[in-house]
């Protein structure tokens, strides 16, 4: 037997294997999965892809006006405060953001009512703190979390913008915060509009941590309810899969959009 | 009222402190992330290779494969895989006429997460060896190298400096993505920090303590990886 049978046995044997598994596949999704939950669980479905979207956007924004200061200091603060910045990234992104929910959630979560006990007054004045939803907690470890990696990102894409430019607008008179508003921000953000999308993606399928906190997003629905209350597993999760998947790729064409909308020289 | 251990004792090794339930957490946070990044790395070489070369059956069964995992959060996956996979495995032995097993929780975590990782790893290694100018891969087919020999000898080398940052990348999140292994309810080192919290209310103290740990495999993975970088890049000229 030549090479040449041999691959073309191998071949078919792929495409065999290839069309039994999409035939079981579609089996199971026509025939034996089960999809009568949807109709009863479908606001609350909504609610959580309005919470998913919610915690992805704000965050994605608060992070990003942290992350500029926290990229600016590093580049021309004074030093102590660059050092500061720099440990905040470090520590952001050399340690797990499951970690770093779980000690916002339950470290903060569980310090309001301790103070309480110690200042009846912090009862009276903050309750609305110690009654804050678990959402607000998720949202703080994600901002934080979002400006830390983008904190470095930001700090490479002010060192990236020309030296010449910055003093060129400073030759014009410009004043220190019309150089960094009209000239060195919007260079350093057309820098790093391409990374940017790759955070944003990287922040949109880190949400679902949230719902280890009992927030009630997309997969805080589908876990914490969908499956608790009916027993079904895969089809909810698939489900979610294909959400993720669908924002996702509403999110890289977006940015795409954006990039050819930003004029360049070529 | 009796004295409670407060924060130095309390992460004492032995019964009174809770030291060796966080190292051994840690330990086999370190032991996943290692076997799920050579996992990852295997599936990323073999599929990098056949995604340059391989045939446009091949080339499609990749791309849906590294389009997908990377589209779909790793929780997600996490808790897909985990769940499907035992089910179906268990399935698979009841009709063939076993017993059901418990699959173990460490093998089924090292599987899920290097089947992530492989799609991660497929295409930084795919743009890696892009990158070689095809001049030097004709050159060594001229001299009649096998396809192994090739490989071995001007693929993988050259590579390499390319590959490095990306690979030290993924190495970074793996071992932080072994943290979700913990919502699946296997014993790493970020469940065994949160039931330590959990019993003793000192959230702050663990959860600190832990972050510690995953900082200091960060920082020195970081300063290993700049020197194997330096190690694949020696005879290149020096930038800036």
């Amino acid at each position: 037997m030549n090479t040449g049978t041999l691959k073309l046995i191998a071949k078919s044997l792929v495409v065999a294997l290839l069309l039994l598994l999409l035939a079981g596949l579609l089996y199971w999704l026509f025939f034996a999965s089960r999809w009568d939950w949807i109709g009863k669980y479908l606001p609350l479905l909504l609610n959580g892809l309005w919470l998913t979207l919610l915690l992805w956007v704000l965050s994605c924004i608060l992070g990003m006006i942290l992350a500029i200061p926290i990229g600016l200091v590093q580049v021309t603060g004074p030093r102590w405060l660059g050092a500061i910045a720099r440990g905040f990234c470090t520590v952001i992104r050399g340690t797990p953001l499951l970690l770093q929910l779980w000690l916002i959630y339950f470290g903060l979560g569980s310090l309001f009512p301790q103070i309480a006990q110690v200042y009846p007054e912090f009862r009276q004045d903050f309750m609305w703190l110690i009654r804050l939803d678990a959402f607000w907690y998720a949202l703080l470890a994600f901002t934080l979390s979002f400006a830390g990696y983008e904190g470095e990102i930001m700090r490479g894409a002010f060192l990236g913008v020309p030296r010449g430019e910055l003093e060129a607008a400073r030759a014009f008179g410009m004043s220190p915060w019309t150089v960094l508003t009209r000239v060195w921000f919007p260079r350093a953000v057309r820098l790093v509009l391409p990374t940017l999308a790759g955070e944003v993606v990287l922040q949109l399928k880190a949400t679902p941590l949230a719902m280890t906190v009992t927030v009630m997003d997309l997969a805080g629905v589908v876990r914490n309810r969908i499956t608790q209350d009916t027993y079904i597993v895969y089809e909810p999760l698939m489900l979610l899969a294909v959400i993720y998947m669908i924002l996702t790729f509403i999110a890289v064409w977006a940015f795409g959009y954006l990039e050819r909308r930003v004029p360049t020289k070529r | 009222m009796s004295a409670k251990p407060g924060f130095p004792e309390i992460l004492a090794l032995g019964p009174t402190g809770y030291g060796d339930e966080l190292l051994w957490g840690a330990a086999m946070s370190l032991a996943i992330a290692l076997l799920a990044y050579a996992l990852g790395l295997l599936i990323g070489t073999i599929g990098a290779l056949c995604k340059l070369n391989g045939s446009l059956l091949t080339r499609s069964i990749l791309e849906g494969y590294t389009t997908l995992v990377r589209a779909v959060p790793e929780l997600i996956l996490i808790l897909i895989l985990y769940y499907a996979g035992t089910a179906t495995l268990n399935h698979l032995l009841e009709s063939a006429g076993y017993e059901a097993m418990a699959i173990n929780g460490f093998a089924a975590a090292v599987l899920v997460l290097g089947f992530v990782q492989g799609a991660y790893s497929t295409e930084v290694l795919r743009a890696a060896m892009q990158a070689i100018p095809s001049g030097q891969i004709e050159a060594a087919k001229a001299y009649g190298m096998s396809p192994w020999l090739i490989f071995r000898r001007i693929t993988l080398p050259a590579m390499l400096p390319f590959a490095i940052p990306g690979l030290a990348n993924l190495w970074l999140i793996v071992t932080k993505d072994t943290a979700l292994i913990a919502v699946v309810g296997y014993t790493e080192l970020a469940l065994a920090t949160r039931q330590a919290a959990g019993n003793t209310k000192l959230y702050f103290t663990f959860f600190i303590s832990a972050g510690v740990i995953y900082l200091i495999i960060t920082l020195v993975s970081q300063k290993g990886f700049a020197l194997l970088e330096r190690r694949v890049r020696r005879g290149q000229r020096q930038l800036a």
